[in-house]
């Protein structure tokens, strides 16, 4: 499948985290230092320690803190790690002002900025790699609707009708605008094809052509989408008599693998977050109507609106989804 | 219409608010003619019910005139005079099939959010939360009907609302809670809680062929219609210890059968009382269960605890060892009602009892804040008040 997603390796996840970390602890190791002694620190870096400069530090040093924090709060956020080269210029820049004033070693303040240099070095390596692996993590992110990922969902639900009524109900396709909240339509083209039409935010709809690849009377029905369709669909339904007269145990099966770009995002958003609920509650639908002839509708669907009449029954019935 | 609507913990107001439709073919529209308030509303009332929205239509006691049916429906007429069932159900399901009408499986429209918090989902009802259907209630001029085959009985004319609007919860309530003790000739019944449920939990208990009924409550007037109402014999649980109370009236033995008709916001003097007052002030349980421990422990070894009164979400501190080493049974459930509804039609037709004993009060739907709120404080000696719009 083309442009499915980034692979990325388990390897580069940890051993950036490790590193993330690291950075994490050696920000609040030497923020604690500066503020705890900012005296002894400032003649370390070879910098007299005047009150301005050991107040300077001082701050620096709850900068540290912080940074360490929320590095170690967030590892997998390269946010921080940017804040934290930020802080090295910052330290850079004091540094080399420090170089021109009187009173000063010049070596150790060398010495200083060029391992604050280094350190900004490693800050701005593990940022970007943190940053690369938040991207492709974010992508495989199941059910996203930012990400460019497949859907894949099973659902079970028992209907009290008989195998062959909720069988035959199925194997006509034309049904499902009915129950599932995602297609539009579906046109029969002959026995075993079928053109599907999805609705899709904004009033856009994506289409494919579908044929059933597998179809044994009263007991399975398997579909899937043609070679080459804007998407790569596939579904699959299973009657079997629940035990003692309960009704017929109906598992549905269904997966949606988007292509790259924008029809992906499109497929992704078809779901929102949580295709599983949306699928199950199709499902439920699917009950209603075999059990009861139609979908009853709440006054107070989710918590929307408030439970009192609306003013037009159609608020209601285009809400859920349902026709008069 | 007008229609009593939720507007936050404590404050209810009447509204207007746009007239129901048919929005399904098994509708029918009901123009109301009466309406009570329920004790369980008084859990909306005082905000333990999660999922209530600001503008909520409220009530599920209701009774009125069919005024228009959907084009599916076949077994109702306009001008029909009908009680309306508080629990939804659709009359097909498997649950609906064994009369267990409570636990119909196809009328929540928003049963994801109960199965959140239940794992599976009952029926709607009307006017009682979302997660429970979000179904706008009957404290109004009008209401919407779902599956108005299945659900509305017809009544006859000869009957007076207040004879028949308890057909709609109360009675099968405070009957179904007797009914789940199986009671056998010489048992005695421990009812707690004298509100209306628990009144007619003891009427439903004598007739079911109970020996003796005992009450228990802390307000006198309550009591009182306990004693010369329902004939039960009455404990006042400020006054007494009531286990030792109870163990004293039943030789020993601790009534057969105990009966909670209190539900979540019960009350117990001391320190156990204040204890669950705390954890639910602190949102460590959401409901204090005070009536129900005592009932567990009180109840005779073998018997049966009846669980009537409505509990949302968790308890703490359950004596599930009591149930266990002395093979105690608990049943609940919402109310079947529509199983209940013709066979205590016939009893009040037979003149067995005339439910409208419990109404104290008789407002008109514009005065439903102030009942409320004497409701819930008991005001004014208030055991059920019925709303005229």
């Amino acid at each position: 499948m083309k442009g499915r997603v980034m692979p990325y390796n388990q390897f580069e996840l940890s051993s950036t985290e490790r590193l993330t970390r690291a950075l994490g602890w050696f920000s609040i190791a030497l923020g604690a230092a500066e503020m705890a002694a900012p005296s002894r620190m400032a003649r370390l870096i070879g910098a007299p320690d005047t009150d301005t400069n050991c107040n300077t530090l001082r701050v620096f040093g709850a900068r540290e803190i912080a940074a360490g924090v929320a590095i170690l709060a967030r590892p997998d956020q390269a946010r921080w790690l940017w804040s934290r080269v930020g802080g090295d210029a910052l330290d850079l820049a004091w540094l080399g002002r420090a170089m021109t004033g009187d009173d000063v070693e010049k070596d150790r303040l060398g010495v200083a900025a060029a391992a604050v240099a280094g350190v900004a070095a490693l800050d701005v390596f593990a940022a970007r790699r943190t940053r690369r692996v938040q991207r492709v993590q974010r992508q495989q992110e199941p059910w996203s609707a930012r990400a460019n990922s497949g859907v894949r969902v099973e659902q079970v639900v028992t209907v009290n009708r008989s195998l062959d009524d909720l069988y035959s109900f199925w194997r006509d396709f034309q049904n499902f605008p009915h129950f599932m909240r995602h297609v539009k339509q579906i046109e029969l083209i002959d026995d075993i094809h079928s053109r599907w039409t999805a609705k899709a935010p904004a009033g856009m709809s994506v289409q494919w052509d579908a044929e059933i690849v597998q179809d044994r009377e009263g007991e399975w029905i398997a579909w899937r989408s043609l070679p080459g369709s804007q998407v790569d669909h596939s579904g699959s339904v299973r009657f079997s008599p629940a035990p003692g007269a309960r009704g017929t145990e109906v598992r549905v099966q269904m997966e949606y693998v988007p292509p790259a770009g924008r029809f992906g995002r499109v497929i992704a958003m078809l779901f929102g977050e949580e295709p599983e609920q949306q699928i199950r509650e199709d499902l439920r639908r699917f009950k209603q109507l075999m059990e009861t002839g139609e979908i009853p509708l709440s006054d107070g669907p989710g918590l929307w609106r408030a439970a009192q009449p609306a003013k037009r029954a159609d608020e209601i019935r285009d809400y859920a989804g349902v026709s008069e | 219409m007008r229609a009593t609507c939720w507007m936050g913990s404590r404050n209810i107001e009447v509204e207007r608010v746009p007239d129901p439709k048919l929005l399904n073919a098994s509708d029918a529209i009901v123009k109301i003619t009466s309406t009570a308030i329920c004790g369980s509303d008084l859990h909306l009332y005082n905000g333990f019910i999660p999922t209530m929205k600001r503008g909520d239509v409220m009530g599920h006691e209701f009774m009125g005139e069919v005024v228009e049916v959907g084009k599916g429906v076949q077994n109702l007429r306009v001008g029909d005079r009908v009680v309306v069932p508080f629990p939804i159900a659709c009359g097909h399901c498997s649950q609906c099939d064994r009369e267990m009408y409570s636990l119909c499986e196809n009328t929540n429209p928003n049963a994801w959010m109960a199965e959140k918090l239940w794992g599976y989902s009952p029926c709607g009802i009307f006017g009682y939360s979302h997660m429970l259907g979000g179904y706008a209630g009957g404290q109004a001029e009008y209401a919407r009907v779902p599956f108005a085959d299945v659900n509305p009985l017809k009544v006859p004319d000869d009957l007076d609302d207040e004879q028949v609007l308890f057909l709609s919860d109360i009675f099968p309530t405070g009957y179904m809670a007797a009914e789940a003790c199986g009671i056998q000739p010489g048992d005695t019944i421990a009812v707690f809680g004298c509100g209306p449920v628990g009144q007619f939990a003891i009427k439903s208990a004598y007739m079911l062929g109970a020996e003796r009924v005992i009450a228990i409550d802390r307000f006198p007037y309550r009591l009182r219609m306990a004693r010369e109402r329902a004939g039960a014999e009455t404990i006042n649980y400020e006054e007494c210890d009531i286990f030792e109370a109870l163990e004293e009236m039943t030789g020993g033995r601790g009534p057969d059968h105990c009966i909670d008709a209190v539900g979540l916001e019960g009350h117990a003097p001391g320190i156990h009382g204040a204890y669950d007052k705390m954890k639910t002030a602190m949102m460590l349980e959401t409901d204090r269960p005070v009536a129900l421990r005592q009932a567990i422990l009180a109840c005779r070894s073998g018997g049966t605890v009846s669980v009537a009164g409505v509990y949302g979400g968790f308890i703490d501190k359950f004596p599930m060892g009591a149930i266990v080493n002395r093979s105690l049974t608990i049943k609940s459930g919402q109310t079947h009602v529509q199983r209940y509804m013709r066979p205590l039609l016939r009893r009040i037709q037979n003149g067995e009892i005339d439910p409208s004993f419990v109404i104290t009060h008789r407002v008109n739907l514009s005065d439903a804040a102030v009942a409320y709120e004497m409701f819930a404080k008991k005001q004014d000696d208030c055991m059920k008040v019925v709303m005229r719009p």
